[in-house]
């Protein structure tokens, strides 16, 4: 059985191809879902790329929160269903409260574009599960309202739970509490993260490595993990 | 026609890049008068009508849950503006 991965396309969403792309080469089938129809179309698992969907209007993802197909997406969620936000998408899913705290504008207020090194930190979420503990990845970063902030309480609750699920490592570029990257639920199945693993998926396309240009594919371990997490829970 | 006007800042614990970015330039301007800035936001609801105890509850309702992310602001005001 092929899994078939959903990525959601809201107005104004940018990576819904390179995140198909993505499920495509980790050996899943991407299915397009369009954010007026409240139609999973028996997806297995789904992607909420990124992007500026409804133009940042109000605050970067809230308005996408009350798009027809995201209810049935925070359904999926609570019932297990393996759910990845990047960038605009990791601000969908705060917005939607499936993952706590939230995103302001960077810091310094610049859009930052560059291969960022991250620490994989918990390596026992759907979206993770066949990173290590502790590896260090590059993928690519673009953002404006990245900086992650939560009072100090969630953040404590965060670091106490092992629910940090990635961090910055050399630089933190926005401003984030506690160089967080990347977060995950309770319960494993709902990851976001500001940094773009679709877009280091291919040789040739991917950030530079110490191998060649252009060759890091370390993104690509976030479509397998989920592979592998739905074949290890049918 | 009458008009509900929300404010929402961010909250005091939260650093407002904007408002530190605006506070810098202003001195370049020659406006060296103010000490800090801080960025919010002002929204008009207009209403059809009187706006009744009902709409100004829904009008609260929808700052709290819509207009603003308590994560990050708070609801400064929610008020009927008299033309």
């Amino acid at each position: 059985m092929t899994a078939r991965i959903g990525v959601v396309t809201f107005p104004g969403t940018l990576d819904d191809r390179d995140a198909a792309r993505a499920v495509r080469l980790a050996g899943a089938e991407p299915v397009s879902l369009f954010h007026a129809e409240p139609d999973l179309k028996d997806v297995d698992a789904i992607v909420l790329p990124g992007g500026f969907s409804y133009g940042d209007y109000l605050r970067a993802g809230a308005i996408s929160r009350f798009s027809p197909i995201t209810e049935k997406i925070v359904d999926a969620a609570n019932g297990g269903m393996p759910v990845l936000g990047i960038c605009n998408g990791f601000q969908v899913l705060t917005e939607v409260h499936l993952l706590p705290g939230s995103m302001i504008k960077n810091e310094h207020l610049h859009f930052i574009c560059r291969d960022q090194t991250l620490r994989v930190e918990n390596a026992d979420t759907d979206w993770t599960r066949e990173y290590e503990a502790g590896q260090d990845i590059i993928v690519p970063l673009k953002n404006q309202d990245g900086q992650y902030v939560a009072d100090e309480h969630t953040l404590d609750e965060l670091e106490a739970e092992g629910r940090v699920a990635f961090r910055y490592v050399g630089w933190n570029p926005n401003g984030s509490r506690r160089d967080i990257a990347g977060i995950t639920n309770a319960r494993g199945n709902v990851v976001g993260l500001m940094p773009h693993p679709e877009h280091a998926v291919e040789r040739g396309f991917g950030p530079d490595s110490t191998e060649d240009g252009r060759a890091g594919t370390d993104g690509l371990t976030f479509f397998t993990s989920a592979i592998s997490s739905l074949l290890a829970n049918p | 026609m009458a008009t509900i006007v929300v404010h929402v800042m961010p909250k005091p614990e939260i650093l407002d890049p904007q408002g530190k970015a605006v506070g810098a330039a202003l001195p370049r301007l020659g406006f060296d008068q103010f000490a800090g800035v801080r960025q919010g936001k002002r929204f008009e609801l207009t209403v059809d009508g009187e706006v009744t105890d009902e709409v100004l509850a829904k009008a609260r309702e929808a700052a709290e849950t819509m207009l603003s992310n308590p994560v990050i602001e708070d609801v400064v005001s929610v008020a009927i503006e008299e033309n």
